[in-house]
Parts: C-alpha cells; structure tokens; sequence
C-alpha cells in the first residue's frame, strides 16, 4: 500500500507541475500576438463607434482588465488568481455570458462524447488487433487494412461522409446539434430520445476512426508475446490453447494502456474539430466560433479546457495502469 | 544498403504504400502543368457537377441531325424527380379524387397524361397553404415545359426587333465532337467556381511541402534532443526528458493552435505553417530515439571508440547514428504524414495558411465545409479532398509498416 501512495503521489505531484506549466503557456502565448492585444479587441468592440473618446475609454478598460500595463510575471499572477476563482473573463461574441458559463456549458456535451467513443473504439481496435495477430489470413489481409484505412481518414472527414451519407441522403440521422430544434433540454423521454438520435453519428464516427490505429498496436504486440518462449513453453507443457492466449493478450494489453494515454491529446484534438462538421455544441465548436469570431478570452478558455480534460484523463489512465501492472506495486515496494 | 532497400522493397505493405504515394506525388507534381485551368482560376460561379459542358451558342450552330425518338418521355424520366412525382400522386389522390391503385409512379407517361387531365390550379385545395399551392404551380409549368414538342425559334436583335434566324425542332440533335467549346471538369467546381481536379492537385502538393518541412524540422530537433539526451545523461537527460514528457502530456494540438492563432493571420503563410507544426511535433521522435541511444550506449563498439579517444560528435555520427537510422526514417515518414493532417486540423478551425494564391488540403476541406457543400449535395468538393488526406496518411503508413517489419524480423509475416 505504501508503494502506490509513493507512487501515485509522484504522479500527481508531476501532473500538477505539467499543469501549472500549460497554463503559463496558455498564458503566454497569446500575449506574442503582434501589435497590441488590448487595442486589437478595443477597436473591435467599438466597431461601428466613431466618437473616438469612447473608443479611448474601452481601450483603457481593457489595459486595466487584462493589467496589460503591469510587468508579465504580475500579469501572470493576475491571472492565476482569477483561474483560481473560476474567472476566465467575460467573451467578446457572446456578451455578457463568461467565458466560464460558456466552456462549462459545453464541457458535458464533448465529455460524454468522447470519452465512450474513444473507449468503444479502443476497445474494438484491441479485439480486432489480437484477433488479427491469432487468426492472421483474412483478417490480417482485409478486415485490419481496411480499418487502418478508416483511421488515417480525419475526423472532421470521417464526419462530413457519415452526415453526408445518413443524413442527406439516406435521411435517417438528423444534421447536427445533439437535440432536435423544437426540444428544450429536460427529463423527458421525447428530450432523452431526440439526445440519442443526435448522438448516434459522431459517436460512431469517432468509433470507426479510433478502431485502426489500436489495432495496429494491438496486433504487434500480441505477435511479439505469441513469439515469446513463456509461450513455447507452456505448449510444450501442454496447457490449452485458450488460457495461453488469455496470458498472451494479458500481456499485450499493457503496453497498449500507455498507448491510450500517449494518443489521447491527438484522438481528442481530431474529435473535436470534427464536432464542428455535426454542431455538436462541445468545445470543439465553441472552439472554432472563438477562432472565427476572434474572441480571444473565449479561445484560451477552450484551450485551457481542452488541456485539462487531457491531463486528468492521461492521470486516470496511469492510474488504471498502476492497478493492472503488478510491476509497479513491486518496483515501488522495492525503493 | 543494397541489399536492405531489395529486403524493403520486397515487402509487400511498402511496395503496396510506395506506389500509392507515387501516384499521389506524380499527379500532384504533373496534372496542374497540364491542366488547361490555374489552380485557383475562378472557371465557373459556383458548385458545378463533374463533367463536360458544351457551348450553347455553339451547340445552335453546329450542323443538326435528325433521330426519330421519343423525346417528351426521355426528358420527363430524366427531369421529374421521384419526391416530384410523389408530389404528383398525393395531389391526384387528395384533389382530384383518383384511386391510389390507379396511379403508377413509374410510369412517366401515364402519370403525366393523368396530370394534365386533372391538373386544376383554380381547385380550391384546403388544407394546402399557399406555398404549396405555389409549389404545384411550379410544378405544373416544368412539366408543360417538359411536354412541349413545339419548335424553338432562335432570334436575334435586328433593326426593327427582333429578327427569325432559324427553328429548333423537338428531334434535332448535335455531335457532341462537332461543338466547337467544351469545358471537362472531371471534378466539378468548387464555392468559387474553381476547377476541383486541378486545385485538389496542386494543394496535393502544397501539403506534401508542409508535411516534408515540418516533418524534417520535428526529425532533426527529436533526433539530435534525443541523441544528446540518451548519450550524454546526466542533467542534460534529466531535462531534455522533462521537457519532453511535458509536451507529451500537453496536447500538441492545443499549443498549435496558440501559437498559429499569435502569429497571425497575415504572416501565416504554408511554409510559416509547417514550421509551427515542426516545432510542436518533435517530443515524439526525442523520445523514441533517446531509448533507443540509451541502449547502445554501452554497446562494446561504442567503448572501443571512447577507449581510442574518438570526439564525442564522433562516436554520436559513426557509432550510434547508424543503429538509429532506420528507426529515424520511418519517424520522418510518421511525422509527414501527422504534419499533413495538423495542416488540415489547423485549416479546419480557420487557423490554416491565409494565401490566396495556393491552396492546401486543409484549406480545400475548410471552404467546402464553410459553403455546405455537404449540406446542399455537392459531394465532388469534399469527398475528393477526403479520400486524397487518407491515401496520402495511409500510403506514409504502409511504408512505415512495411519497414517496420523488414526492420524488426519479428513482425514479420511467417
């Protein structure tokens, strides 16, 4: 027990220090913008205003606002503080609403998107590559390339074909949004249904792409342990073939959890954008409004959001992963 | 070497990849010099379907010929839809009072006939609302349109109005070969009216040339942070791998799009792009090649070269180098084709290369996605562009396998 307090205690403590860095990042970059920040945003909120006084008065508003007359490190204080009370300031395209209500409101939307989708899909993949590397012939030959094909589609291209497909010109799946245009959301089961009928495309759009890149590790990893002598061995001994492949693919299974949580920034980046193509109201189209709007608070929000959805995910996953390797709970109690 | 690009080549997922990537490449590299229209030449004024468009004018002029067919029929098969016809029957079985077994959708001259016997736009049709009222009367004017056998007379603006220069009758046909302007657009137009087939393959290779920049960027920064790292050790290690761990975690996707959307739209051009991406994509290959160093760092060979005094630059360039190196070109091939798909991620959120001189996939998909072309049916603007970004991605990834498998014998298929 003492090995995995050490040991998770590390990781948080690392998880913590990758944060605080994401968020001078976050921070920062924007601030190399060209040209003055403060005046960009003020002369595009006083858009259409021709009294220049009024323009002058945004503009210092701004520059108090964002302290862009304070040094960078007191900025950067400035702006912990506010993240700490949850304030991510007030979006330039959606005034009055915050930042925070805005990115909190989709966070739901993409969270229960994503996070079944890359599930199913890694799963699928892991099954589709032990099956590929067990069977070989026609799985390896067809069923594994054209999977491998689907996942070097984009997202946001896989999502144009499907809504292309079901929704013009079969007509059976709605266009976008995650609920029909005359629903507000509450506990009916009209609501629930509509929710579900809306889901099924993205969801199954990033399923299908998730599935080839697993298996391709999956069945890599699968081939290196049917090869390994633990293996020859236990068929010289004569146990049954079933309970070798359950070590086999035991073993494989592993590496391909770190797998999980080294591919999921770039699963979660693709996902995203593809949300744009269905509506989907989660981050990624919340996101793309930011960028096309140049509603820059609204933009490092997401930002923001987006990387600490991966950092707890990826903790999660080493976490899963302390639990199922015994080889950590050994090294740890070794130390 | 030799005899390991033979090993290579006999693999059936790299030469399957290799060819297919070649095809991309030399369409890329050949179509839009042959191509009568500029990759970005407005040649039409909107979403044209894929085919050959043949001058009208042109058309009237050219020498008729006479073929005894049926020509009312043909047009109305081609021209009346099936949510037409159904619109046809539901109006015949509620205001006419025909028995729906009497209507045959199929049969288009039947169908047309009972139309124009029962047809009535001064019938009264409660329950209609008068956009659908209108909707009939629409419809009613295609299909007398579509009926007319009468000939077509052709007039030019004279002195005193209009002047008869010839008659079109209903059966008088051109050859197509005898038209003197036709325009192929074997991909349709795109939004602007732009050649799909030519601009798909000029932007084939604007990203190629971003997936290669980037792709070499994110190599050399990786090989050499990796190499340094892994052989040097020490403090340097330490902070390489920490740097390099961190932006495994951070998604590099989300530092992209920071830093694309500081530089600016202006100063984004394609090759300002690859190079964002090169910069945000090396920890992959660091830390690849930093494991891979650190296991041949006490390799006997490598002692012997320190033993006889060799520089450090050295022994990295002739005794680790080597051992690294074909895992250092299948990352490259990796790193183009992830540099490739960045490009149109970026583009996707508007964060692409501003240019309006060439065009990139990304690019292609953002303008497609932006016009609807996949809401209003125009799948000749995007479906192209899609299945281009995957054979390209995969056609790098077979090579990737392939060498993969000639490199690590394990994999191998047996």
């Amino acid at each position: 027990m003492k090995g995995y307090v050490k040991y998770y205690g590390k990781r948080v403590g690392w998880y913590l220090i990758t944060l605080i860095i994401a968020v001078f990042l976050n921070f920062l970059l924007p601030r190399l913008m060209p040209g003055d920040p403060a005046k960009q945003l003020a002369i595009q909120a006083t858009q259409g205003v021709t009294d220049p006084t009024v323009t002058q008065k945004v503009l210092e508003e701004y520059s108090a606002k964002f302290g862009l007359d304070k040094s960078i490190p007191e900025q950067f204080v400035i702006y912990v503080g506010n993240l700490l009370q949850g304030d991510m300031g007030t979006s330039f395209s959606q005034n009055p609403r915050t930042v925070t209500d805005i990115v909190g409101s989709s966070v739901g939307w993409t969270l229960a998107l994503q996070i079944p989708a890359i599930l199913l899909g890694w799963i699928l993949g892991n099954a589709l590559g032990a099956i590929a590397a067990y069977v070989r012939k026609w799985v390896d030959k067809g069923v594994l390339p054209f999977f491998m094909f689907l996942s070097n589609v984009p997202a946001f291209g896989m999502a144009i074909v499907m809504l292309f497909v079901f929704s013009i010109t079969l007509k059976i799946a709605p266009t976008g949004g995650a609920y029909g245009y005359d629903q507000i959301p509450n506990f009916s089961w009209e609501f629930i249904s509509s929710v579900l009928g809306h889901y099924q495309l993205p969801f199954w759009t990033m399923v299908l792409i998730t599935i080839g890149g697993q298996a391709i590790g999956m069945r890599s990893m699968s081939i290196y342990e049917l090869n390994a002598d633990y293996v020859k061995y236990s068929r010289f001994l004569g146990i049954r073939d079933k309970k070798i492949i359950g070590y086999v693919f035991r073993n494989a299974m592993l590496p391909q959890v770190t797998g999980l949580a080294l591919s999921l920034g770039t699963m979660v980046g693709g996902n995203i954008i593809a949300e744009r193509i269905f509506s989907y109201p989660g981050i990624g189209t919340i996101l793309f409004t930011a960028i096309s709007s140049r509603d820059y608070p609204l933009l490092s929000g997401c930002t923001l959001m987006i990387t600490v959805m991966v950092l707890i995910a990826n903790l999660v996953v080493e976490v899963l992963y302390g639990v199922i390797d015994p080889r950590i709970k050994a090294a740890q109690q070794d130390s | 070497m030799k005899h390991q690009l033979k090993q290579v080549f006999h693999s059936p997922k790299f030469v399957v990849g290799f060819v297919l990537f070649m095809i991309m490449l030399l369409s890329a590299l050949i179509y839009p010099l042959v191509s009568r229209f500029g990759p970005l030449q407005l040649v039409a004024t909107g979403f044209y379907e894929p085919g050959t468009y043949i001058s009208l004018t042109d058309a009237i002029d050219s020498q008729t010929y006479k073929f005894n067919v049926d020509m009312a029929a043909g047009r109305a098969e081609a021209n009346l839809s099936t949510a037409d016809r159904e619109k046809m029957k539901t109006w015949l079985v509620s205001f006419a009072g025909i028995d729906e077994g009497e209507i045959d959708v199929g049969n288009t001259e039947a169908l047309i006939a009972l139309w124009q016997a029962n047809y009535d736009s001064s019938n009264p049709q409660s329950g209609l609302i008068s956009a659908e009222k209108k909707a009939y009367v629409r419809l009613n004017s295609t299909i007398k349109t579509l009926a007319n056998t009468e000939d077509k007379i052709i007039a030019q603006n004279g002195e005193d109005g209009l002047e008869e220069v010839g008659k079109v009758q209903d059966r008088q046909f051109v050859l197509k070969s005898e038209v003197a302007n036709e325009v192929t657009v074997p991909l349709g137009t795109d939004n602007f009216g732009r050649d799909v087939l030519t601009e798909l393959t000029a932007a084939i290779g604007v990203s190629l040339r971003i997936g290669l920049i980037a792709g070499l960027i994110a190599t050399v920064i990786g090989l050499s942070l990796g190499m340094l790292a892994g052989y040097v050790g020490g403090t340097l290690d330490n902070v390489i791998t920490f740097i390099t761990n961190l932006f495994t975690v951070i998604p590099s996707f989300v530092i992209l799009i920071l830093i694309a959307n500081s530089v600016g739209e202006a100063a984004r051009g394609p090759e300002v792009v690859a190079v964002i991406i090169g910069l945000t994509a090396w920890p992959w290959t660091c830390r690849s090649v930093r494991s891979q160093v650190i296991s041949l760092r006490n390799r006997d060979h490598v002692n012997l070269s320190k033993l006889s005094g060799h520089s450090l630059p050295r022994i990295v360039v002739m005794d680790v180098l080597p051992y690294v190196a074909s895992y250092v070109v299948m990352a490259l091939i990796l790193q183009i084709s992830s540099g490739i798909l960045a490009e149109a991620q970026l583009s996707m959120l508007g964060l692409g290369p501003s240019t309006a001189t060439t065009p990139t996939l990304g690019l292609m998909m953002n303008w497609a996605t932006q016009f609807q072309a996949h809401l209003n049916g125009s799948w000749w603007a995007f479906f192209p562009v899609i299945i281009s970004i995957a054979c390209v991605t995969f056609s790098l990834n077979l090579m990737n396998t392939g060498l993969d498998q000639v490199f690590n014998p394990q994999l191998r298929d047996s």
